[in-house]
């Protein structure tokens, strides 16, 4: 890539930093230039959150129909897959598993639905009270 | 000791392992040197494993690797540990802060306060340096910002202990004792960071690791409109363009990077032939650059048919090709 080809597109860059990108100069010499971003991996980053949104919709509809708790919304709106909801709580992937089914949530003690809703960065109310 | 000055990089790793090593008078180093010492290059597309709900593709050698084989090739002694307590970590840290010492954090992203809602993932390999304290906050140098930033306690405690995939556990490393390196000693680094790169890319066994990695993905994606709709095909593509592009990479899938370390090694092993080579893995990079370009179309949703897929693959197979020979070029090379 040449240093006069490098994209300067809006992205959510913008306020952040510029980052660093390796060209060619004029002289066929590698240099640096800062970009503000690039088109084609901005939408990448949109299209991946949009589906981060539809999936913690799609988390909305399960808990209305009574087929998940609320845990997967949150799991979903954080992000999280197991390992990293495992790693935050300490509580084994295969529990949590069964924690996303609304009669296993129900029986939960509060210090356990503390560990979730700390994980969460929510108040224990906010996770026992959701509604979808 | 001196001010300690802060460097942009494109590469967090490379980043810190540059500036720690500047900061204790290894002035040569650059960015793309630390790169290619450190055999930063690679690809890898580990299957039934996904990231973020897409496929797990890495343009790059695994997050340490670098900052450790730079500096052994340099003969710079080197402090690292982990912990389980974060405390304990806080306490390590502060006592080497109030030495005086600058330090490189492995960190998580997800809850880094100054990065953009829209980079936060549970990404937890990044790397920034700790260089100071003023009140009760750090004073932090993270390579991928254009100035310095601070984080608080609870902040920063927070990014050292991210949970998920390479959680960082407190990880904190620095350079203890660095010598004088002698020319000879740069050459001899340069010749073994390209001799192990050469195997990452070209003597792996099996099929997705190096430039037969590349290959792999390119029959992955032939098969992704028909196995997962044109939706879900589009994201994973997004998610390859992510990890070939965005912020840290330098453009290019890191290609670029190492072109021009080739270019800065040419100079230093007074070698025409890693000049000319340094072109063709530029070649590289530019194709990685219109691979992306191509896989933007699908998933804007502009290009839909199986052709507009196999078109991405094609390219794919082209690059590894124009890889391939990069290698095989410089294995052939007798330093």
């Amino acid at each position: 890539m040449k240093k006069s080809e490098v994209p300067q597109d809006k992205s959510a860059l913008e306020n952040f930093t510029r980052e660093v990108c390796y060209v060619k100069n004029e002289d066929g010499q590698y240099d640096t230039e800062l970009s503000t971003g690039w088109e084609a991996k901005k939408v990448a980053l949109d299209e991946a959150w949009k589906e981060i949104e539809r999936r913690t919709s799609d988390a909305r509809e399960q808990i209305k129909k009574g087929a998940a708790s609320p845990i997967l919304y949150f799991m979903e709106e954080k992000l999280m897959d197991f390992t990293v909801l495992s790693g935050y709580t300490g509580i084994w992937k295969f529990r949590i598993k069964r924690h996303l089914k609304p009669n296993a949530f129900k029986r939960l003690s509060d210090s356990v639905l503390k560990r979730y809703a700390d994980a969460f960065e929510i108040s224990v109310h906010e996770l026992k009270n959701f509604k979808a | 000791m001196s001010e300690f000055i802060h460097h942009q990089t494109a590469h967090c790793e490379n980043g810190v392992t540059m500036s720690l090593l500047q900061h204790h008078g290894v002035d040569f180093i650059t960015e793309p040197l630390a790169f290619g010492m450190g055999s930063g290059l690679f690809y890898i597309h580990i299957p039934f494993m996904t990231v973020n709900n897409g496929p797990a593709i890495s343009f790059r050698t695994m997050p340490g690797a670098i900052f450790k084989r730079t500096c052994k090739a340099l003969d710079v002694k080197v402090e690292r540990k982990k912990f389980k307590d974060p405390k304990e970590a806080t306490r390590f840290l502060d006592e080497k802060i109030a030495q005086g010492i600058k330090v490189g954090c492995q960190v998580g992203v997800f809850h880094l306060p100054y990065f953009p809602k829209e980079y936060r993932f549970h990404f937890n390999a990044h790397n920034l340096i700790v260089f100071g304290k003023e009140g009760d906050r750090y004073l932090v140098s993270d390579p991928v910002m254009e100035i310095t930033t601070s984080l608080s306690t609870e902040e920063l405690e927070r990014v050292r202990f991210a949970k998920g995939a390479l959680a960082p556990k407190g990880h904190i490393y620095y350079p203890v004792e660095v010598g004088e390196i002698t020319q000879e000693q740069v050459r001899r680094a340069i010749a073994k960071g390209i001799k192990r790169n050469c195997r990452d890319m070209l003597k792996i066994p099996g099929s997705i690791a190096g430039v037969k990695g590349i290959v792999y993905t390119s029959k992955k994606i032939r098969g992704w409109r028909e196995k997962l709709g044109p939706r879900q095909a589009g994201l994973h593509l997004g998610q390859i363009v992510r990890m070939q592009e965005e912020i840290g990479t330098g453009g290019g899938g890191f290609r670029f990077l190492y072109a021009a370390f080739l270019e800065e090694a040419a100079v230093i092993m007074q070698n025409e032939e890693l000049a000319r080579i340094s072109e063709t893995m530029t070649k590289a990079g530019d194709l990685w650059r219109d691979s992306a370009l191509q896989m933007s179309g699908i998933y804007k949703g502009r290009l839909t048919e199986q052709k507009d897929f196999d078109a991405c693959a094609d390219l794919l197979v082209e690059i590894s090709a124009v890889e391939k020979q990069a290698f095989q070029e410089l294995a052939k090379i007798k330093f």
